[in-house]
């Protein structure tokens, strides 16, 4: 099989690819308005504003409101669990930012299970992302990361990928992107009562949430890194590969 | 191609589009609420098919100790008195003449006091509210099943959503299964105490499977309907087991 007649990207990668990239961007974007709402992170089962947080964002007029009235102690003792009224007009787009996330999850859920079936069949994963013994070392990983930042335009013809492009690959497929949908799906309450170690392998609700945070954090980074290096080794030439193919 | 490859992309497509299509199936002799056209309320009914069809059966929520019980913040209407005369009489008689009134498709419509409530065998549970704006809260609910109320009503075959009018003006609805689940339950105390005013005085609903703002407050009516009752697309998903 010679690599020059071939399609750089084959049919079904590049509309999966297209796909997963709409909802991914579309699942970012709600996230951080769905974050804004109540940006503050925890860990265990349980937070809300009158527990403690472990990082506070400063992403909206909700950040540290203290609009509380009303305290109520639930308990006659001084380490009682409290309640309290909110008399704060907080920020919350939640209605459309919540289904909207969730409409484009289905589509990212649906489409990564085709590419998975499909990149497991057509042997995608092993023949182009699997590194190959001969040249997986540590040493050509980090030969491969100097080259990308001093010389970028020079270390992909985008027809084979290199080391570091297989291992970054391989890590957003079948780490970063699973560690988002399970912890997502950790939050739903109807798939918590139906799956409870969903919940508690991530350690509680609020775990699972504050682990979302960072798996998209991760993701995004990716993207990122993806976007400069796709400018600087052709933009033009790879833009129409994962477009047409050619 | 490779001829050994045990699965063809073919076979694989199809397989796959076979499953999503046994996955939407069901939702043809499912009642689903209407779409109003707008993508997003289609995404809702999707979620709400696939985990009516895909989750097993009346799985229990997951309930706590007495010592995880945790702060919890009062929001939304946390007081109906500042806007509703009746309401604020009530809550000044200690909820004495408060009646709740269950209509519709039941074979036996009719009123219950507050003390008529509390003569049904009662549940008590310690659950985690799930807020949609990204909160959690472990708080401990004492009420009525919402199933025996419905049966000493007499509900009728007929029947396939419940209603709840409540004192703030709200209007909301669960499906019978929701409605029949073990941990739904029509609260009247909260953490060992009388269920406090911010928190739905002098009942509230507790929908243990979706998101906290189903488990509306301050109910004084149930209705019974065989069709969705329909009120406009409030913006918000109707189903929120997510």
């Amino acid at each position: 099989m010679s690599l020059k007649n071939e399609s750089r990207h084959s049919a079904w990668v590049r509309v999966s690819h297209g796909l997963i990239t709409m909802s991914f961007l579309t699942l970012a974007l709600t996230g951080i308005y769905i974050l804004m709402v109540h940006p503050r992170l925890y860990w265990g089962e349980v937070g809300n504003d009158l527990t403690p947080a472990f990082i506070e964002l400063p992403i909206s007029r909700n950040y540290q409101h203290n609009g509380w009235d009303n305290k109520i102690a639930f308990f006659n003792r001084s380490d009682s669990p409290i309640s309290a009224s909110r008399t704060f007009d907080i920020f919350n787009e939640n209605g459309w930012g919540r289904s909207l996330h969730f409409l484009s999850a289905w589509v990212l859920v649906i489409t990564g299970l085709i590419y998975l079936v499909l990149g497991l069949a057509t042997r995608h994963f092993r023949r182009r992302m699997l590194p190959e013994k001969r040249s997986a070392s540590f040493r050509q990983l980090w030969s491969e990361l100097v080259d990308h930042i001093r010389v970028p335009w020079s270390v992909s013809d985008g027809r084979q990928y290199n080391l570091l492009q297989r291992i970054s690959y391989l890590a957003i497929i079948f780490v970063a992107m699973p560690l988002a949908i399970m912890t997502g799906f950790a939050m739903s309450p109807a798939i918590g009562a139906a799956f409870p170690w969903i919940v508690s392998m991530w350690g509680g609700t609020q775990s699972a949430r504050t682990i979302h945070f960072f798996a998209s954090i991760a993701l995004e980074l990716f993207l990122i890194v993806h976007l400069i290096m796709i400018i600087l080794t052709g933009f033009k030439q790879n833009i129409k590969a994962i477009i047409v193919g050619k | 191609m490779n001829k050994s490859t045990l699965i063809s992309r073919r076979q694989a497509l199809v397989t796959g589009l076979a499953g999503i299509g046994g996955l939407l199936l069901p939702g043809c002799s499912r009642p689903t609420p209407p779409n109003y056209g707008n993508l997003l309320r289609m995404g809702d009914n999707l979620t709400y098919i696939a985990q009516r069809t895909l989750l097993p059966g009346q799985s229990m929520a997951k309930e706590y100790r007495f010592a995880e019980i945790s702060s919890m913040p009062a929001t939304g209407t946390t007081n109906p008195s500042r806007s509703n005369e009746n309401y604020d009489k009530l809550l000044r008689a200690g909820f004495a003449d408060w009646q709740l009134t269950i209509e519709g498709s039941v074979s036996q419509a009719g009123t219950l006091t507050l003390s008529d409530l509390k003569k049904f065998p009662a549940r008590t549970q310690i659950t985690k509210h799930h807020c949609e704006e990204g909160w959690t809260a472990i708080a401990q609910w004492t009420g009525v099943p919402l199933s025996s109320l419905l049966q000493h009503a007499g509900i009728k075959s007929s029947a396939r959503f419940v209603n709840f009018h409540t004192y703030d003006g709200w209007i909301d609805s669960i499906d019978l299964y929701d409605a029949f689940h073990p941990q739904t339950i029509l609260a009247y105390g909260m953490n060992g105490k009388d269920l406090p005013v911010p928190h739905g005085a002098p009942i509230r609903l507790r929908v243990e499977k979706q998101i906290g703002y189903k488990s509306v407050k301050y109910i004084h009516k149930i209705e019974v309907t065989d069709a969705f009752m329909d009120q406009g697309d409030s913006g918000w998903a109707w189903y929120n087991g997510i």
